[in-house]
């Protein structure tokens, strides 16, 4: 429960960044050297320059408005998750189904795609796809276009979690005996498989769905970390630790903002996800 | 099709089938060279204890162990005079349903829990009528919830399958199995979820609905006593083999294999304890894995051996003319140990 109430708010304030920077922050791009202790490059103010001027501080160096940018990272970060979560759960479903209703070599060979996917080193890919990828193309900005390639092998290299949990399910269900009187009178596979299995399976499905958002967004904030996420200047929560390991000894607050939050949406995420299979399913109750 | 052909087949003729189920544990052979034919308007009873392959003949009937890739079926099976093992999916998917249609144990389980009873009717009926519109199909489904006897039948096509009491649900799926007229219909142990008074009820209404459709029926049972008051034919199963075939009245008069003696023995009769009943053959039933040498009954038959040692190592064929078991023992031996020693403590 508080999980979704915390859910629902992050999402709430990743749709409003735009108008909440105007209202309580300042433009993410904007420098406040006056705020930058020349020395040092640190926030003048006391723990990272917070101040009712700068809710969550400033940045070392340029200034720039922490609150700001991380409204505008809880945007890039869940779109993210949420679009890799749909394409994993779009093909997980998609190939679980078959892999459980066909059977035979379909499902041995979509089987064995799984577990080479699961075994798969994910991150040292992405680093190379994205070295030799565009920063931007079609008619989308550097920062769109990261998020798209972002989701794509993201969501490429999570389906095998849900196709898993949806061949297992697909399994067992057609041995379920509504589905076999369904077919002893006739019914096509195709009723079957959308109207008699697909129904069972919109449970368990949504659950997986909402509990591989926070493995994305880790993943999408160590690629950013890791300087192959959202690129600089736009906003990023891993961006951000990544800038704030230089300042950690002297200016912690920078790098305990963007932590505390990819640490609570994680935590939200999880706990709503567990919520709603309890909910849903009455067995892991 | 055989148009004046004096012999013809019967409406059902099964020959040689066998079916066995790739397993990790090795192969399950679970039905074995079974045979038995159904005449349009006649009923087969299959008797045999759990795990016998009642239901597993049955479903290779109609075909629906297709779906399953570790399953192998072989033989012949001949409806209507057309061959179904080796036709194709599709051929068979539109008889399911349509010549031949299935009762099964447990309508609650059978029913999908997402749609209303009514709707469902409406749909095995659409799937063999395309050309129907959803009213006129409605309306068919509702006629028919009112043949088997469902009290107010336009209210109770709305209502889901956990909503109806258990005597209701399986007339509900006798109506859907019986929508598109079947010329055979397969009940599989239609009453055992059923309470005793119901189980009357729906033997009876099986009973009228064959007579008035004028259908083939195999009827799949523990209970000898459903047997004796339906059927015309009885098939006894042991370890997925035909051990004895023949008319029901034959059977019952005069049983021929010792493993029906231990099923007679099991009858309901009131000065006899339920628990005995429910385990009518002293010892386990085979591993259909590794079956038992010679005999698949002989660690079980208190006979075997009488008459030399080949029941544990030769394999009994099923022999005789109308009436027929598969046993070592003579017919004499037979008939002499069921009149002296099995008969006194029936
Ligand atoms: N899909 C399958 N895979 C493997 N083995 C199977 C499969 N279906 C059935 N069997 C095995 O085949 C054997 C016969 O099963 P079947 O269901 O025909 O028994 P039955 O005579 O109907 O028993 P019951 O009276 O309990 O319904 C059993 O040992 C069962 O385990
Ligand atoms: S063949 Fe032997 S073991 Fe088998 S039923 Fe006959 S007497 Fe018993
Ligand atoms: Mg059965």
């Amino acid at each position: 429960m508080a999980g979704a109430i915390v859910v629902i708010f992050l999402i709430i304030v990743a749709v409003l960044a735009p108008v909440l920077t105007k209202w309580f922050g300042h433009p993410i791009d904007e420098y406040h050297i006056d705020q930058i202790d020349p020395t040092f490059s640190t926030p003048i103010g006391k723990f990272g320059g917070i101040s009712r001027e700068f809710l969550f501080g400033v940045e070392p160096t340029s200034g720039r408005d922490v609150f700001s940018r991380i409204l505008y990272g809880a945007q890039t970060s869940l779109s993210v998750a949420f679009l890799s979560a749909l394409l994993s759960t779009f093909l997980g479903t998609i190939f679980g189904l078959a892999a459980g209703f066909l059977g035979g070599w379909v499902d041995a060979v979509i089987s064995r795609v799984m577990d080479f996917l699961l075994a798969f080193p994910q991150l040292l890919f992405a680093i190379a796809l994205v070295s030799v990828l565009p920063d931007s193309f079609l008619f989308f900005g550097d920062r769109w276009s990261r998020v798209f390639v972002l989701v794509g092998v993201i969501g490429f290299f999570g389906w095998p979690y849900i196709g898993r949990i949806v061949r297992g399910q697909t399994l067992s269900l057609r041995e379920r005996e509504f589905v076999e009187a369904s077919r002893s009178m006739g019914a096509r596979s195709g009723r079957i498989l959308f109207k008699e299995l697909l129904p069972n399976l919109a449970a368990p499905i949504l659950v997986y769905a909402t509990l591989i958002i926070p493995t994305n967004i880790l993943t999408e904030a160590a690629l950013s970390f890791l300087g192959v996420g959202i690129p600089p200047p736009n906003p990023s929560w891993g961006g951000m630790l990544s800038d704030a390991v230089t300042f950690y000894s002297i200016d912690p607050m920078y790098m305990i903002i963007p932590g505390g939050m990819i640490f609570i949406t994680v935590l939200a995420f999880n706990l709503f996800g567990d919520g709603l299979r309890d909910a849903l399913d009455p067995k892991a109750r | 099709m055989s148009i004046g052909a004096t012999n013809a087949r019967p409406f059902l003729e099964v020959k040689d089938l066998n079916v066995r189920f790739e397993t990790d544990d090795g192969i399950v052979q679970a039905v074995t060279d079974s045979a038995f034919s159904v005449e349009a308007g006649k009923t087969l009873g299959i008797v045999g204890e759990s795990g016998s392959g009642k239901s597993v003949t049955s479903l290779a009937v109609l075909g629906l162990h297709r779906t399953r890739s570790n399953a192998k079926v072989s033989g012949e099976i001949w409806l209507d005079d057309q061959e179904l093992v080796g036709a194709s999916d599709e051929q068979v998917r539109l008889l399911r349903g349509g010549k031949m249609a299935m009762i099964f144990q447990d309508p609650l389980s059978a029913m999908h829990p997402y749609f209303t009873v009514g709707s469902q009717i409406v749909e095995a009926y659409r799937v063999h009528h395309p050309g129907v519109n959803k009213k006129v199909a409605r309306e068919r489904a509702i006629d028919m919830l009112a043949r088997v006897g469902i009290p107010q039948p336009e209210r109770r096509f709305n209502d889901y399958a956990h909503q109806f009491s258990g005597g209701m649900r399986q007339r509900a799926m006798i109506a859907m199995a019986l929508v598109n007229d079947p010329k055979l219909l397969i009940a599989d142990e239609p009453t055992t979820a059923l309470d005793v008074t119901v189980q009357a009820q729906i033997l009876d209404l099986i009973r009228d609905l064959q007579e008035e459709f004028g259908s083939a029926v195999i009827m799949i049972t523990h209970d000898l006593g459903v047997v004796a008051e339906l059927a015309d034919d009885v098939l006894v199963m042991y370890g997925g083999k035909v051990i004895e075939k023949g008319p029901a009245l034959e059977v019952f008069r005069n049983p021929q294999h010792p493993y029906t003696w231990g099923l007679l023995g099991s009858m309901p009769r009131l000065d006899r304890d339920v628990r005995d009943r429910l385990n009518p053959v002293k010892g386990s039933p085979p591993s259909l894995i590794n079956l038992p040498s010679g005999c698949a009954f002989h660690p079980r038959c208190p006979y075997a051996g009488r008459n030399g040692n080949r029941s544990f190592t030769d394999v009994p064929v099923l022999h005789g003319d109308v009436h027929k078991v598969a046993c070592h023992l003579p017919q004499e031996a037979r008939t002499e140990i069921f009149q002296q020693e099995v008969l006194p403590n029936l």
